[in-house]
């Protein structure tokens, strides 16, 4: 199954240019111009990744952050940073993002940490799998209640 | 001149034209001058003029006193004299009275008398003859045969026919012996008139003056009215001598006047004309003699004016070069805080600049980073132009370049941060031997002796370890810049005032050009241009040493070296103290 991710920033040309990157890497690639828009996206379909640029005029990248995680808590975020905001960074790691990498950032890197977040969630959904697969042994019955 | 280099007070030197004169307040000389002249003039010259109104003063007193004496002795002398020839001549007035001629030519009549006169009288008569109207002396008594002589016709017997008395000068006469005479007339007849003729020896003058005490090498002495001696006199010539002076004027008072002798030197000359003889009794003093005491007090006078006015004006130059020393040392604080202050300030200024600069050229960077990766993928995907490695070299070299434009924003970030400190416990040699570590391979490639020295049990204190290592690494990666292969770097540790610890880093390097040091720490500023350096990592460094609450100072002389003082805080200082 393609990894599906989720690019957000304001920067029209640089969503682009790596969405593309990134399908020719066979990912599943989504954009979203702004946090509020990236947020409304998130609620709607299940990503496995989201690349999440800090500093964004309409919603700042902690809330959109905190939006995100509070939809879906297993999405992986990955934070990009351009300015002083190594600060925000951390408090957004803080906050459950997966990483964060500094602007210009190398492409290697970015997929790999890409990749890194994707294997993080898909082993983090096998374990509720395996969880669940537990408890429908052990209990039957409370599939059915939950 | 020598005095002026003793005295010079050390910032008179300095530079009128220094390298930001602007900010000092002062001009020190013109202070220093101020100080000295008023301070100098308020105390030196009432001290000046209350000397010389002193000199003066006791000048004159003393002369007075001189003056005082020596009429004192004259008129009491002059008494003593006048007293002495009044008594004889009325004990001559009395015995013409009282004898009639007859008796008078008896000469043993005469014998008595002069023996009674020599009892009653004492010394000083020695002969008496009675001489009759035609100028015979008809009686004589004394030790000279002068019977029968004939004095007609002689000036002194002429005097006395007319006025009645005669006192003469001090004369030879026929005997040989300095001697004067007073002659009395008796009897009334113009014809039949006698005179009493007795002569006086000059023993009784000259034992009343040889026996005054007179200070100043004084002499007394009498003269007659010519300035013939009378008297022998210590230092004018003997008697019937002539006084090599002047003859004085004639006053009815005792008087003073200042003369000088063929020696040259000055006198003060007292003298009175005695009434009742030919004589000027006179008393002459060395001026120089009498004014000995006052060359002593006169020299005390000049030797005090000149002690208490070096003590003054030394104490002065001192004081001044003292107060306007400290006002210099102040002004110079001062200064240096202000620079710091402005320093600081363009140093944040540039910060900010640097932080917005590197923002807005990021963003683009990682556009073109993205459009350029995404270029490299096409090439590799589509076959046309998987082997064309000129256009793969070409975006390759973009994709470096934006690489490289990243590497200097991020680090110009890094110098704008504004991290909380992470304050932890640390041990500074710990430190610098973790840095030592990191670079310890290229100080052995190129045989830099480095030597660290940390005095034995230095208290670990609380500082943020990260920034403390990076500032240690730019500096010692800096001096390696600097030095040649195998030069040396020291680097020490101390403890200064109670809440600073300094590690100094000492290069034998190249050094920085005056001109240069006021900038280094500017971003962008290298002396490695084109050998990889990007001239940040001394802002970088700054940034840090503000960030942990130190300051960093930097001396260095071309050819020599350079030595970095990086002052670190031993007490962590907090982010809202910071701001």
């Amino acid at each position: 199954m393609k990894t599906r991710v989720l690019i957000v920033d304001d920067e029209q040309e640089f969503v682009e240019a790596l969405s593309e990157r990134l399908s020719l890497r066979d990912y599943d690639v989504t954009t979203s111009s702004s946090g509020r828009d990236a947020a409304e996206n998130v609620a709607q379909y299940n990503y496995d990744v989201v690349v999440l640029d800090v500093l964004m005029p309409d919603m700042d990248g902690v809330e959109t952050l905190k939006r995100i995680k509070g939809a879906k808590p297993l999405t992986e975020v990955i934070m990009l940073t351009g300015h002083a905001t190594v600060e925000t960074a951390i408090e957004g790691m803080k906050l459950g993002a997966y990483d964060y990498l500094m602007k210009p950032c190398k492409d290697d890197e970015l997929f790999d940490k890409i990749d890194k977040a994707s294997a993080k969630k898909a082993e983090h959904e096998e374990r509720i799998r395996e969880a669940k697969v537990k408890e429908i042994v052990s209990s039957p019955r409370s599939v059915l209640s939950s | 001149m020598n005095l002026w280099r003793i005295i010079k007070p050390p910032f008179w030197d300095r530079g009128e034209a220094a390298p930001g004169t602007s900010h000092h307040q002062f001009d020190y000389r013109r202070i220093w001058k101020l100080a000295v002249i008023l301070t100098g003039g308020v105390s030196l010259l009432p001290l000046i003029v209350i000397t010389v109104v002193n000199y003066t003063a006791m000048q004159r007193a003393i002369e007075s006193e001189f003056q005082l004496r020596a009429v004192r002795i004259v008129s009491n002398n002059r008494r003593a004299i006048s007293f002495f020839l009044t008594e004889r001549k009325a004990a001559l007035d009395f015995i013409v009275h009282d004898n009639s001629l007859e008796d008078l030519k008896n000469p043993e009549r005469l014998a008595n008398i002069l023996a009674d006169l020599g009892r009653s009288f004492g010394g000083g008569f020695v002969d008496l003859g009675v001489i009759d109207a035609s100028g015979h002396q008809v009686n004589y008594v004394g030790p000279y045969r002068l019977e029968g002589k004939d004095y007609s016709g002689q000036e002194w017997f002429e005097q006395v026919a007319e006025y009645g008395v005669h006192v003469s000068d001090v004369f030879l006469g026929f005997r040989k012996v300095p001697h004067m005479v007073i002659a009395v007339k008796g009897g009334t007849d113009v014809d039949s008139f006698y005179v009493l003729r007795a002569a006086l020896s000059i023993r009784p003058f000259e034992s009343l003056l040889s026996n005054l005490e007179l200070s100043g090498e004084g002499d007394a002495f009498l003269i007659n009215r010519e300035g013939v001696l009378q008297t022998p006199s210590r230092h004018y010539g003997d008697v019937l001598g002539e006084l090599p002076l002047p003859l004085p004027k004639y006053t009815p008072q005792t008087q003073l006047m200042e003369e000088r002798n063929a020696a040259g030197e000055e006198l003060l000359i007292g003298y009175r004309y005695i009434e009742e003889g030919p004589f000027i009794l006179m008393v002459v003093k060395k001026k120089k003699e009498l004014m000995k005491p006052w060359d002593r007090v006169r020299l005390e006078l000049i030797v005090f004016l000149l002690v208490s006015a070096t003590v003054i004006l030394t104490v002065i130059l001192g004081m001044s070069t003292y107060m306007v020393r400290r006002i210099q040392v102040a002004d110079e604080k001062r200064v240096a805080t202000l620079h710091q202050v402005e320093y600081a300030n363009k140093m944040a200024s540039i910060g900010r600049l640097a932080a917005s600069v590197a923002h807005e050229i990021n963003n683009p960077l990682a556009v073109i980073n993205e459009k350029a990766g995404l270029l490299q993928d096409l090439f590799k995907l589509k076959k046309q132009y998987e082997h064309d490695e000129r256009l793969l070299g070409l975006v390759d070299s973009v994709v470096a370049s934006v690489d490289r434009a990243g590497t200097i924003t991020k680090r110009l970030l890094n110098f704008a941060r504004n991290l909380e400190a992470e304050v932890e416990e640390v041990r500074i040699e710990e430190v610098i031997e973790q840095v030592l570590g990191f670079i310890g391979k290229e100080a052995e490639l190129r045989d830099i002796d480095i030597r660290l020295e940390v005095p034995e049990d230095f208290p670990p204190f609380e500082c943020d370890r990260g920034k403390l290592q990076q500032i240690f690494l730019n500096i010692i990666n800096n001096a390696f810049a600097a030095v040649e292969d195998g030069g040396h770097l020291n680097i020490r540790v101390e403890k200064k005032k109670p809440d600073f610890v300094v590690a100094i880093f000492e290069d034998d390097g190249c050094g920085i050009p005056e001109e240069d040091l006021a900038r280094i720490f500017e971003p962008f500023y290298s002396t490695k241009t084109g050998q990889g350096g990007t001239g940040l990592g001394l802002s970088i460094t700054y940034g840090l040493v503000q960030e942990i609450g130190g300051h960093i100072q930097v001396k260095s002389q071309v050819g020599k070296g350079t030595r970095f003082k990086v002052y670190i805080p031993t007490r962590a200082v907090g982010k809202e103290e910071r701001v």
